[in-house]
């Protein structure tokens, strides 16, 4: 990754100044429109922040790793390693207002939305602390104006239209990201929530997280098409160099923009990588081979490219940066300790939120006919 | 209620004279008075294509309402957009069309396009971004043409919006109607038959409702609207066009009738049957068989809920006589009819029966289209007089 920007002495810089830096070419590629400007405009505490929640993700995901080894994570278990610069940018280019859906592999996105670590930890082993009290795991955390976490693959696409037809009718100036994946990018009804989008112009940012594998089956494998930013055919597009967070910010930026700006739908496709596999069940080595992978991690590192560009900017010097990740590790570990000794879920917890609290019918049956809850 | 509404159907034993019944339409519905019920925000939802018509007051109707089961629905829906400006109607033809069978009629013209919304031909599509507008925030029922065309949507009926609430830990809630004809219709054969109580009936998180008369489908649809969960309304389309009288106090615009609970519609001594939808009516022109003929007392039970299922009305009617049918138009195996044999035998109604329960449901076959063998696949009263008749002679004998 390139730095264009001049180097800042210390001395001069201030905490809030905003510095432009540019860029370099590759980051955007454009469909049917204008490609956003390579030029952005950040400040050293927002590049800052981005760094730390990076190797915030990083290390909880590593965490979360050791468990499911551990066995004290079951079922499934989708990281986002080396994928962090796609929902750390995104979040950095929005506010609080506007929402976000995505798939399965939601940790990273959870976190960004608001939920601790203790609390994502927590969720993933089935405690009563977790974002879901337990009852929901790894695929099924939520936040406030994140909806998921969701396991069907490519069924959150319509809902996440339906969320901006929600913005559009109670005509608040937010914006809906709907992410799904190369793998769910050929679903059917991927390209019914584009066409519903695009009739009604809704505030729908289509991002297709491009990690270039479904699965085990590469984008080349599986997809007719793997320009998967002009699959919106008459929705304009955007590719984006998705292991660079400050290209991401930019493009998500552009593309709130643009959809609040009553210009329908937008189509964003985040070239990124994972370096584990689909899950914890898959090694990730048995359809693309070892080199992929440590060439990806030794050269297009989204933490590395960012600390990279922190010290050029002579934002952060080593020192800091090391402190930064000490904090960071300890921060992780303690999340990790409560996650392991937390309450499980209480027992009668079987019976409730399967009806909206108050509206339940008189019980519940359990596995048997003397088996079941009760609601007055 | 009941001695009428029998000399209504009996007098009419063929489906052709059913649907003519309906010819007695609701006088209210299409006639306008003065009073303009329009917040500031309907004002922004007029373009310039659609004018939103002034509505009438609904007060004063004569105590002898008749109205169709679709005019009902019709009623039904106008009062709830009016009173929370968050519902809303999507579907196929919903607008434009008037409904592909007229229920959601003038709707458009009063309410406009921000509240009715015609979608292309795309169940899933839609279905989804129904449940996405209910996630956050709005009230929408979407429609299904029927339920047939449901089946591409069911992913999102089931694990978007069923299971939702209890995934979140009950931080999310899906506050959708999914409405539209369910089962048996005529000559439209076996992709546009299927009864699908049984497959929506066996989901968690789930409510589901079938209305047989005009007060049930409208106090059920205000109920399925304003209840916090996803609910299934199960119509028929053949019930859409046939009258039914609807009690004064059934006509307030805050009449609901409770989910879960099921409705004595004849009470009898001999045998209870129990059914919802439309083979109510095969159910009825059957007691009334049985009574001329035979005197046998039948005690005839409404369902309205299928999910949650009002086993205890059906336990205080067994205590009393002592044997069960079940009547119903989904498919035998897995059925609701399945579901109520069983809960017989978990129930008291064990204890009480005197015979073994009795299931009349469609043939397990796919609907066929020849008129005679269509017939001959769908419950009708002279079968389940048949399961009565056996039902009582196994007392004894």
């Amino acid at each position: 990754l390139a730095k264009t920007a001049t180097p800042f002495l210390r001395g001069f810089a201030t905490a809030s100044e905003p510095i432009t830096y540019t860029l370099p070419k590759n980051s955007f590629k454009a469909y049917d429109c204008e490609s956003p400007s390579n030029e952005i405009e950040i400040t050293r505490e927002e590049i800052v922040e981005m760094y730390k929640q990076m190797v915030l993700m990083r290390r909880m995901e590593t965490a979360a790793d050791g468990l499911y080894k551990a066995k004290n994570i079951r079922g499934f278990c989708h990281l986002c390693t080396g994928q962090e610069a796609v929902s750390v940018g995104m979040e950095a280019a929005i506010t609080k207002e506007d929402a976000i859906i995505t798939a399965y592999r939601c940790h990273g996105y959870t976190m960004m939305r608001g939920a601790t670590p203790r609390q994502i930890l927590a969720e993933l082993t089935g405690r009563t602390t977790g974002t879901s009290k337990g009852k929901g795991g790894s695929m099924h955390m939520f936040a406030k104006n994140f909806y998921g976490g969701n396991g069907i693959v490519g069924a959150q696409v319509p809902v996440g239209t339906g969320i901006a037809f929600t913005q559009k009718y109670m005509e608040t100036k937010n914006a809906t990201f709907i992410l799904y994946g190369d793998g769910a990018a050929n679903q059917g009804q991927v390209f019914e929530a584009y066409n519903m989008a695009k009739l009604w112009s809704l505030p729908a940012i289509f991002v297709c997280e491009n990690n270039l594998y479904g699965m085990g089956t590469s984008a080349s494998r599986s997809s007719a098409n793997t320009q998967y930013y002009t699959r919106g055919q008459y929705i304009p597009g955007v590719q984006v160099n998705g292991m660079d967070v400050l290209a991401v910010k930019q493009a998500c930026k552009w593309a709130k923009d643009w959809t609040t700006s009553d210009k329908g739908p937008v189509v964003m496709e985040m070239v990124t990588y994972r370096y584990g596999g689909h899950s914890m069940s898959d090694p990730g080595t048995t359809y693309r081979t070892r080199e992929e992978i440590q060439h990806m991690r030794s050269t297009n590192d989204p933490i590395t490219g960012l600390r990279l560009r922190i010290t050029d900017l002579g934002f952060l010097t080593e020192a800091e940066i090391k402190t930064i990740e000490k904090e960071i590790r300890a921060n992780i570990d303690e999340a990790v300790k409560l996650a392991q000794n937390d309450p499980l879920p209480d027992e009668s917890e079987i019976w409730t939120n399967v009806y909206v609290k108050g509206s339940e019918p008189p019980t519940i049956r359990g596995r048997e006919r003397e088996e079941f809850g009760t609601f007055q | 209620m009941t001695g009428s509404l029998l000399r209504n159907l009996v007098n009419a034993p063929s489906l052709k004279l059913l649907r003519n019944a309906g010819k007695r339409t609701f006088p209210c519905i299409g006639t306008f008075a003065q009073k303009r019920f329009l917040s500031s925000a309907s004002e922004n939802m007029v373009s310039s294509n659609y004018l939103i018509l002034p509505l009438k007051e609904i007060r004063d109707f004569n105590d002898s309402s008749f109205m169709t089961v679709r005019d009902a629905l019709n009623l039904a829906l106008e009062e709830e957009f009016i009173r929370d400006e968050r519902v809303f109607l999507i579907g196929e033809e919903v607008a434009q069309y008037n409904g592909a069978y007229k229920v959601s009629k003038g709707l458009l013209d009063k309410f406009g396009p921000k509240r009715v919304i015609d979608t292309p031909i795309t169940e899933a599509g839609f279905a989804g971004l129904a449940v996405g507008a209910a996630l956050s925030g709005l009230r929408p029922i979407c429609e299904f043409m029927t339920f047939n065309f449901s089946m591409q949507a069911i992913d999102q009926v089931v694990n978007s919006a069923a299971k939702v609430c209890y995934m979140s830990g009950g931080t999310v809630e899906c506050p959708i109607v999914f409405r539209g004809p369910n089962g048996s219709a005529i000559g439209v054969a076996a992709q546009h038959s299927q009864d699908y109580a049984a497959w929506y009936g066996a989901i968690p998180g789930l409510k589901v409702v079938s209305p047989w008369d005009s007060e049930d489908a409208r106090g059920l649809l205000k109920a399925a609207v304003r209840d916090p969960n996803p609910v299934v309304l199960l119509e028929n389309e053949l019930q859409y066009g046939v009258s039914f009288p609807v009690p004064q106090e059934a006509m307030s615009p805050d009449f609901v009738l409770p989910i879960g609970k099921a409705k004595i519609v004849k009470e009898g001594k001999d045998v209870t049957l129990v059914s919802y939808s439309r083979t109510m009516n095969f159910c009825i022109e059957a007691a009334e068989k049985l009574e001329k003929d035979e005197g046998i007392s039948v005690e005839i039970i409404n369902l309205r809920s299928i999910r949650p299922l009002d086993i205890d009305t059906i336990i205080n009617s067994v205590k009393k006589t002592n044997h069960l049918v079940s009547a119903e138009s989904g498919f035998p195996h897995f059925g609701v009819g399945s579901e109520i044999c069983a809960l017989a035998m978990e129930t008291e109604i064990f204890d009480y029966l005197d015979a073994p329960v009795e299931r009349v449901t469609s043939a397990d076959v796919p609907t066929p289209y020849a008129q005679n063998l269509e017939y001959l696949s769908f419950p009708n009263a002279e079968v389940i007089v048949k399961a009565i008749k056996r039902s009582l002679y196994k007392k004894g004998k």
